[in-house]
């Protein structure tokens, strides 16, 4: 017969102070652990809902970045020709040939960061649907005139409406503030194309080309015809959604390294710290167990009851741990974007694959931990057990 | 003396608890030491940095590049001593996965002002005289394979096309934080083929390198060089070579921060850990130490009894990890993909911040115990029942 559930929960409310100490322990990993899990998480989710999955980008074959991609007018050109690209109610085709640099603006902190500046064509709400000004106005094509993200504008204080910014000998106003769904585009600064081309001296070569096709299936056919065809052999596409996500994938996975790699070793020094908790549960409470023993509860009854205040303990921090990471989701995270050496605003995202692996772990320290105590427990003698204490 | 032994003893009457308590001390210094380490290596370019050298970029961002002409110009400037140039090549080395730095420099001039980087008399010259040659740091011949004579082809991104280098010299760092992963060719060599297939893009620099005479004018000649620029079409900065590469970090400061967090994270799980063993054990010696209060032990005497006891743990825990901590260290280089870090080592900083925190931990456990013991009277402590 199993010794009633009620007993382990009870013995975790009598041992207030040890199991809150372990409990805290835990839940500081649990933390950590998850902190770090949202962390990547946010960091995909913002640049995987950058793209828009009938939206392709085209740029130089060697490169894997906009900085260091070019494509000519020529090319450009050709591609607007394509059968697949889809066009607007006039009948132009929907795409926008984009220069894409990135200079330098001051943080709050006196920290120099560096921010990307795009230039977009007239049809971008048209490329972008999600894209919209939230406040002052969209810059007009034919003035050097800028608008900003909204973390951009929150957290750089010379970037917000009115200001104005000098770069490529020129001085830039910025009349408005955008948002576009919460993806990487919101880091960014745009303005109209050719005026930035134009201002960085790169007559009409763009650095990618963004274009809109019929629809999402049409990609293979678009690939297959810039493959074959002898003008564009500078040039690879990518669907945008594609193209993003790769980009997140250096940051991502040097969070995720260095984050799991902290939080096993964390993992293993709070199981430890379970695994003494429990030893003392278990020295504690020798002559308890001899009396349940002579009672008729079975060896294995002691072990499961043992192991289950292990875990109860483990799961209570894991959860612990977990609330107060989920109250991460209201930060923002901004910082500095390896793949696009641009900054890249994003906030902690919370998913169910996250909590489902958080919780796991929390129980496998839990069971890992109070394995050998129970096990010490469930082996005593009953008499010596007895005469103990 | 004798106190000191008696608290030796006590520490391991339980050994199961002690061994586990110094196991889990052990593991969170590890934690702590690698991830320290991952943070001193992020600032290796800062501390390999020299005082007497600068770095001149365009003040937009380091994406746009300057003129040649600049180069004169700088090198008539008050209290410069010698000037420099390179190109940030990047391009594709076999796959885009791997990463170390690539750029054309001024043959002439570059190994002069970069004495860090120590090549031959022999490999410098010829370096210097065949136009498509390229000099490797050490860190790269031997991660792949690579042999003076060998070929070197590059996939070009920002100068497309495919390039192709002799090596001809193979640097070794002189330093244990110089970058030993760099792979150096002659901007001339890109300069010609840019006449010749981009005209519009020649003759135009990434950045320059400028020693100063006297490193305390550095801030004086930088503002002189940006003086001579201001109001052109590329505006420049000019800052100290230190500060230049603190500022690819500092963009990085959210990440940075968050691993400076969990460091203290694993500080304070050390102390739960070590607090939470101290607690129980004095818990279960409440009858003993009243009777020794009886037989005339002061409480001072009690406390450094106590206070010892939970050195010994937190020493030896303390040390344990700090063997762990390298051979770790070096795992966990192994396991980041190579090049994230040039330079990856334990520094003696972090095992002096470690010693440190491990101490303060082993007095901060025993704060409860000593005040319990302090606080309570002796007939209560011997009818103690745990």
């Amino acid at each position: 017969m199993a010794i009633p559930f009620i007993y382990a929960v009870e013995n975790l409310r009598v041992r207030r102070l040890a199991s809150l100490v372990t409990v805290v322990g835990i839940s500081l990993v649990a933390f950590t652990f998850t902190a770090v899990l949202m962390m990547a998480h946010g960091v995909e989710r913002t640049l995987a809902k950058t793209g828009s999955p009938d939206n392709v980008i085209v740029i130089r074959k060697g490169s894997s970045d906009e900085i260091s991609s070019s494509v000519s007018q020529d090319a450009q050109n050709v591609l607007a020709t394509l059968p697949q690209v889809r066009l607007d109610d006039e009948g132009f085709p929907i795409l926008s040939a984009e220069p894409v640099v990135v200079i330098n603006l001051e943080k709050a902190n006196g920290a120099v960061s560096n921010i990307t500046v795009r230039g977009v064509s007239k049809q971008v709400a048209l490329l972008r649907p999600k894209f919209q000004i939230v406040s002052g106005r969209m810059f007009n094509p034919d003035l050097r005139e800028l608008i900003v993200g909204k973390p951009i504008a929150e957290r750089f204080p010379g970037s917000g409406v009115g200001n104005t910014i000098k770069f490529a000998g020129n001085e830039w106003t910025v009349v408005g503030v955008f948002e576009c769904d919460g993806g990487g585009y919101e880091s960014e600064m745009w303005g109209n194309n050719t005026q930035l081309m134009e201002a960085f001296g790169r007559g009409t070569t763009a650095s990618s080309l963004a274009i809109k096709l019929q629809s999402a299936d049409d990609f293979d056919a678009f690939a297959a015809a810039i493959e074959a065809d002898i003008r564009l052999q500078e040039t690879k596409v990518e669907r945008e959604e594609e193209f993003y996500r790769k980009q997140s994938e250096f940051l991502a996975l040097f969070i995720r390294i260095l984050g799991t790699f902290v939080t096993i070793v964390l993992g293993m020094g709070a199981t430890v710290g379970a695994a003494i908790t429990m030893y003392g549960a278990v020295a504690n409470r020798t002559s308890e167990i001899g009396t349940m023993r002579s009672l008729g509860f079975s060896r294995r009854s002691i072990l499961t009851v043992f192991l289950t205040e292990s875990v109860l303990i483990s799961l209570l921090g894991t959860l612990l741990g977990l609330i107060l990471a989920s109250g991460l989701s209201a930060f923002s995270v901004s910082t500095l974007n390896f793949s696009s050496f641009a900054e890249l605003t994003f906030s902690f995202a919370m998913s169910g694959g996250i909590v489902v692996g958080s919780l796991i772990f929390g129980t496998l320290m839990g069971l890992v931990g109070g394995f050998f105590p129970s096990v010490r427990a469930a082996r005593m003698n009953i008499v010596n057990a007895l005469r103990t204490g | 003396m004798k106190l000191f032994f008696l608290a030796l003893r006590n520490a391991f009457r339980s050994k199961t608890r002690a061994f586990l308590t110094i196991l889990g001390i052990a593991i969170a210094v590890v934690a702590f030491g690698v991830l320290r380490t991952t943070v001193t290596a992020w600032y290796a370019g800062v501390d390999a940095a020299a005082v007497n050298r600068l770095a001149v970029r365009n003040a937009v961002s380091f994406i746009f590049p300057m003129p040649y002409s600049y180069r004169d110009k700088i090198a008539s400037v008050e209290g410069v001593d010698a000037v420099s140039y390179a190109n940030w090549f990047g391009g594709t080395y076999i796959d885009q996965s791997q990463f170390f730095a690539r750029f054309a420099v001024d043959a002439e001039t570059f190994f002069d002002l970069y004495p860090e980087l120590k090549l031959s008399e022999q490999e410098l010259n010829d370096f210097k005289r065949e136009r498509n040659s390229c000099v490797i740091g050490s860190e790269i011949a031997t991660r792949y394979n690579l042999a003076l004579g060998d070929l070197m082809t590059l996939e070009g991104d920002i100068y497309p096309g495919q390039w192709t280098f002799v090596i001809r010299g193979i640097y070794q760092p002189r330093d244990k934080n110089t970058d030993a992963t760099q792979m150096l060719f002659q901007w001339d060599y890109l300069n010609e083929r840019m006449l010749q297939e981009a005209p519009p893009r020649a003759n135009w620099i990434g950045w320059f390198n400028v020693r100063v005479k006297n490193p305390d004018e550095a801030a004086l000649v930088s503002s002189r060089i940006d003086a001579l620029f201001e109001n052109s079409t590329a505006e420049t900065i000019t800052e100290t070579e230190a500060e230049f590469q603190r500022s690819f970090i500092q963009s990085s400061g959210a990440i940075l921060g968050a691993m400076n967090i969990v460091s203290f994270t694993i500080v304070l799980v050390i102390m739960l850990v070590l607090a939470n063993t101290m607690m129980m054990s004095a818990r279960e010696r409440t009858r003993e130490y009243a009777v020794l209060k009886t037989l005339g032990f002061s409480v001072p005497k009690i406390s450094f009894l106590i206070l010892a006891e939970s050195l010994v743990i937190s020493v030896l825990g303390g040390a344990l990890g700090l063997l762990l901590t390298f051979p770790l260290v070096r795992a966990f280089a192994a396991a980041i993909p190579k090049g994230w870090f040039p330079v990856f080592e334990v520094e003696l900083i972090t095992i002096i911040l470690l010693t440190v925190a491990v101490i303060l931990i082993g007095a901060a456990s025993a704060f409860f115990p000593i005040r319990t013991v302090a606080k309570s009277r002796i007939a209560d402590s011997l009818r103690f029942v745990g």
